[in-house]
């Protein structure tokens, strides 16, 4: 081939190019490592420490401004064990308060994990014994002391929703290469949900130190450091005074109350008992005590508001009365007899006037006139069948987001249960099954189950007239100093705002009127609306559970309540509600008689 | 019998030396640069270095593979390694594990091959074999544009497994091409690009625009002022002052931030020291701290090393910078500069055109790995992945380099029998 001989000078020119890139190399090689004095390290082969600066943590707030959550400093004793040498133990022992065994255990345990890489060798020293120890530390090669925030809780309250933080774990570094071993992040609650937004940014020191690891200087004067920044503040939705007064009605009780602003979806308390302290989960004695409680039979860790589920029971009649009007086969002047505890298919547990209508039998919760009314919605000839009419039954209980979760900042949270026809097709026979056969859903038994949380948000939506705001426990993010609000998403049910006029009237009246099954309670300055349940339990004693809301017009708060095994929804349910409400709304209030049973039923003794 | 004599007699030893060297010299700096007082042994397998000794084992044996293959199996056989290369090259896109952001990697068991590393010698089979066809000539426009096309695919691919270090390197070709009869034009046309380019990224474009303009004026003003002159030179502008106008568009609006915080880190813009910054200025650090005579085997300072990622990998050069200091990290560079010129020596007493094209290909692959990686640890050049050939940690990266050059020695052993 000729273009061999053709070409062949060209390798000059190929050649030349490579030992020109060779040549600059050469080049830059004399500037980097024999002229450019900054990259040089001094000759006594200093080495460069790279300190991380932790910075300050999000501080949390009530809605009206009273601080939940803020930071303490702590300071752990840090070690490197390659450079531990010629130490004087004793002393060193004396000086940190452990024991010579102790200071072995723990250098060997470190050791193990790395002879050079840094340990914790001492968790949270505290605030006092630290600027003594600094002192001293310059005789202790290897050892140095790393400040880090820990969590604070000026008020035992709300141990639930605001979480706890923890040691990061090897698959959450995975995830977010942001974290470096020994990090902390959320673990649950508010600190989780919103861990971008409080743990801020860290920061970097590089200083210069000398073979004793004694801090010489700052290196290149600071230039390459970094300051930490503060994570963002947070306004909780949460009413601090309202949620401390809540968690002592339930105290020695178990059960939830969550309480919620109708118009805006922002939950203003989010109470689980059996509780516990938020402080018992901070720092060193966390483990320790994380442990005692998830071995607590009572299950004080479980947040029963968001995760329990149980039947509705008679709260879930006013849903009744909603889908039947919208479905055009209920009306307020509907009529349906009642033989009381003779009354068939279902037996009435109230004896009351017979017929009933609309409105009255909210106010007295009659069994045989909400089994009449799902008959009727599940029977209708609309529908070409029970299946399908069954279908749409759900489809209305889906827009109260019944079956279905929230999704919103809750992070954990069951969505209840609403059966679907697949399952009554396996257990009865494929479309086998009619209104009959399923009827102790009417009365808000059987398969149906919720949670408190979305018994809460259905009576927040009866008091807006049939929509509701996504309900929230953030309320407002500090960024740049400026308050940011959090938006949430607003959803319309399918029943029209006309149909909740007669039930709202029908829970007026349980306060109000004559037959009210929690009249017992209407305080004289607010009028509420409320309705009773009293939940089966095949287990024990059966659950007292109580919805409300007030004001009767513009409400400012909706609350579920349950107590477990507190029999009648009118014992504890009803009774607690009220308290909760009038706290709300009015403050400071006459106390009325039965605040102080409240505080003083203990429901567990006998456990 | 009558073959390995001549093998043995034939082989260019000077290249195996400088391979033994570089491979021996890139173990030695693996084990300086992971070293673990914890695993100190350098033929621990569970650490790099000793895992380096097997990928070196093997590597030996199929260098001694190659080298025992009947020379003619290459120019035979070079389209369908290629397709086939070509084909592993899109299996991985499908069937690939992603390891930091590339999918590049096929997962056997506990083993992961990188079959880009193999599309580089399959590469140069295909060209040397295009190019030593019967009458290509490389001045026609549809020559160029086919051997264009058979470096364009394999780049392609593995420019979609987001690799885009491995697909620049077929860039390289250039030189090979040139060599070949490819107008030198094109070379130059490519040097200005890349020398605009960087401008464009480091001075304002309206700065770039206006110096390019008043070159114009300058060479208007002295060459003689004939229309169709004033009109090229104009035309000249025009094309240059656009490129520079849509390189700094397609940096602002197009490139990825974290491309575009490299380049400016790179260009001195931004000193993002944590993030992209952070590579470049801790290599410097360690090779710069190295001084004159470096600071010894093994007592680079191994909390600073921490904080060279990829130290055995992209950065190993700097384990030489720190330890060896300017002694060592120049005698690399000479090392291979050595190995170039010796490279080129033999490609050009080659009989066929094939072994010459491939030989230059070797070269000038090499070279490319050589020029950018190095030039990376010294600040030079944005960080795009690419190993240092026979250095670098890496099984798939040592077989393929490996594989690459014995396939050149062997068709230079036998180029007596060429006729």
């Amino acid at each position: 081939m000729q273009t061999g001989k053709v070409y062949e000078n060209r390798k000059i020119v190929i050649t030349g190019i490579f030992l020109l890139v060779g040549l600059i190399f050469i080049a830059r090689l004399v500037y980097v490592q024999m002229i450019e004095k900054k990259y040089v390290l001094s000759a006594t082969n200093n080495v460069l420490r790279y300190e991380v600066q932790y910075p300050a943590r999000g501080l949390v707030y009530d809605r009206n401004g009273e601080l939940l959550v803020y930071n303490e400093a702590a300071y752990d004793l840090m070690v490197i064990p390659r450079l531990v040498k010629n130490i004087d133990t004793l002393e060193f022992c004396s000086l940190m308060g452990i024991s010579k065994d102790e200071f072995e255990t723990q250098l060997k345990k470190v050791i193990k994990y790395s002879r050079h890489k840094a340990s914790v060798f001492i968790e949270q020293i505290s605030k006092e014994d630290y600027g003594f120890i600094e002192e001293q530390l310059y005789k202790y090669p290897g050892f140095y002391v790393q400040s880090r925030t820990l969590r604070k809780y000026p008020k035992p309250i709300a141990a639930h929703t605001l979480g706890y933080i923890g040691e990061v774990s090897p698959r959450e570094i995975s995830e977010d290469a942001y974290y470096r071993q020994g990090d902390y992040i959320g673990k649950s609650g508010i600190e989780k949900a919103y861990e971008d937004e409080l743990c801020g940014k860290k920061g970097l020191k590089i200083s210069m130190v000398d073979v004793f690891n004694r801090v010489k200087g700052e290196y290149m004067d600071g230039l390459y450091d970094t300051v930490a920044v503060s994570g963002n503040d947070l306004y909780l939705t949460i009413d601090a005074e309202l949620q401390a007064y809540g968690e002592q009605l339930m105290q020695n009780k178990r059960g939830s109350i969550v309480a919620i602003q109708p118009e805006t979806g922002e939950i203003l308390a989010l109470i689980s008992s059996p509780a516990y302290n938020p402080n018992l989960l901070i720092g060193r004695v966390r483990s320790k005590n994380y442990k005692a409680l998830s071995e607590d039979t009572l299950i004080p860790l479980f947040n029963r508001a968001l995760l329990a589920m149980y039947p509705p029971g008679s709260t879930f009649k006013v849903l009744g009365a909603l889908i039947g009007q919208q479905e055009g086969v209920l009306t307020e002047k509907t009529t349906y007899p009642c033989a009381g505890e003779s009354a068939l298919p279902i037996k009435c547990s109230h004896t009351h006037n017979s017929p009933l209508a609309l409105v009255e039998s909210i106010e007295q919760s009659c069994n045989p006139y909400y089994w009449n009314v799902f008959r009727s919605i599940i029977d209708n000839p609309k529908y070409g069948s029970t299946r399908e009419a069954f279908e749409k039954w759900r489809d209305y209980l889906e827009s109260f987001n019944l079956g279905i979760t929230f999704n919103t900042d809750l992070l954990v949270e069951r969505g209840g249960n609403v059966p679907r026809p697949e399952y009554y097709d396996k257990y009865f026979g494929k479309n086998v099954w009619r209104a009959m056969t399923i009827r102790s859903l009417s009365i808000g038994q059987g398969e149906l189950l919720v949670t408190p949380m979305q018994l809460a948000n259905m009576t927040a939506t009866i008091a807006n007239k049939g929509f509701y705001i996504a309900p929230h426990i953030l309320k407002a993010v500090i960024k740049d100093g400026e308050k940011v609000p959090a938006t949430f998403e607003k959803h319309i049910t399918m029943v029209e705002p006309k149909y909740f006029d007669p039930v709202i009237e029908g829970m007026r009246r349980v306060y109000s009127g004559e037959h009210g099954t929690a009249r017992w309670y209407a305080p004289d300055s607010i009028q509420m609306c409320g309705k009773t349940g009293t939940v089966q339990n095949p287990h024990g004693e059966n659950h007292s559970v109580f919805v409300a809301f007030a004001p009767a017009d513009n409400p400012k708060i909706a609350i579920s309540v349950i107590v477990e095994n507190g029999g009648y929804g009118s014992v504890y349910g009803a009774p607690i509600a009220t308290l909760m409400m009038e706290k709300y709304l009015l403050g400071d209030f006459k106390k009325p008689w039965f605040e102080k049973k409240m505080f003083e039923t203990n429901l567990l003794a006998g456990n | 019998m009558r073959s390995r004599n001549n093998i043995l007699k034939n082989i260019d030893w000077w290249t195996i030396l400088i391979w033994v060297a570089l491979v021996l010299l890139g173990w030695i700096s693996i084990y300086a640069a992971i070293y673990d007082e914890e695993h100190s042994s350098i033929f621990d397998m569970s650490q790099k270095y000793g895992k380096q000794l097997l990928w070196i084992g093997t590597a030996v044996l199929l260098a001694l593979i190659t080298l025992f293959t009947d020379y003619k199996f290459f120019p035979t056989f070079s389209f369908i390694i290629y397709v086939l290369m070509i084909g592993l090259l899109a299996g991985v896109l499908v069937f690939g594990k992603e390891i930091a952001g590339s999918k590049s990697w096929f997962q056997i068991g506990s083993f992961s091959l990188q079959p880009a590393e193999f599309a580089k010698f399959a590469t140069n089979l295909a060209v040397a074999k295009y190019l030593s066809g019967l009458n290509i000539n490389l001045k026609k426009p549809k020559t160029l544009f086919k051997v264009f096309l058979i470096i364009a695919i394999p780049s392609g691919l593995i420019f979609l497994q987001n690799d885009t270090g491995s697909a620049l390197v077929y860039t390289a070709f250039i030189f090979v091409f040139y060599r070949e009869g490819m107008t030198g034009g094109i070379l130059i046309i490519a040097l200005v690009t890349v020398f605009l380019f960087l401008l464009a990224l480091l001075v304002n474009k309206f700065i770039v625009i206006v110096g390019l303009a008043l070159i114009a004026v300058l060479l208007i003003l002295v060459i003689r002022h004939t229309t169709r002159n004033i009109a090229v030179i104009l035309g000249f502008l025009l094309l240059t002052s656009g490129f520079v106008y849509s390189v700094d568009y397609a940096f602002q609006n197009v490139l990825e931030p974290h491309h575009r915080t490299r380049i400016n880190v790179l260009l001195g813009k931004e000193s993002d020291i944590h993030g992209a910054g952070y590579n470049v200025h801790q290599s410097l650090i360690a090779i710069g701290s190295g001084g004159f005579s470096g600071k010894g085997f093994l007592k680079g300072t191994q909390t600073k090393f921490n904080f060279v990622p990829e130290q055995s990998t992209d950065f190993i050069y700097c384990t030489v910078g720190e330890e060896w200091g300017f002694i060592g990290s120049s005698m690399v560079v000479v090392l291979f500069l050595i190995l170039l010129s010796r490279l080129i020596y033999l490609a050009e007493r080659q009989r066929s055109t094939f072994s010459r094209v491939y030989g230059y290909g070797v070269a000038s692959i090499i070279f490319f790995h050589f020029a950018v990686n190095i030039a990376m640890t010294l600040g030079l050049f944005p960080v795009i992945g690419i190993p240092l050939p026979f250095f670098s940690y890496g099984g798939s990266s040592l077989w393929g380099f490996t594989i690459l050059l014995f396939i050149f020695l062997k068709l230079d052993s036998s180029r007596v029998n060429i006729l």
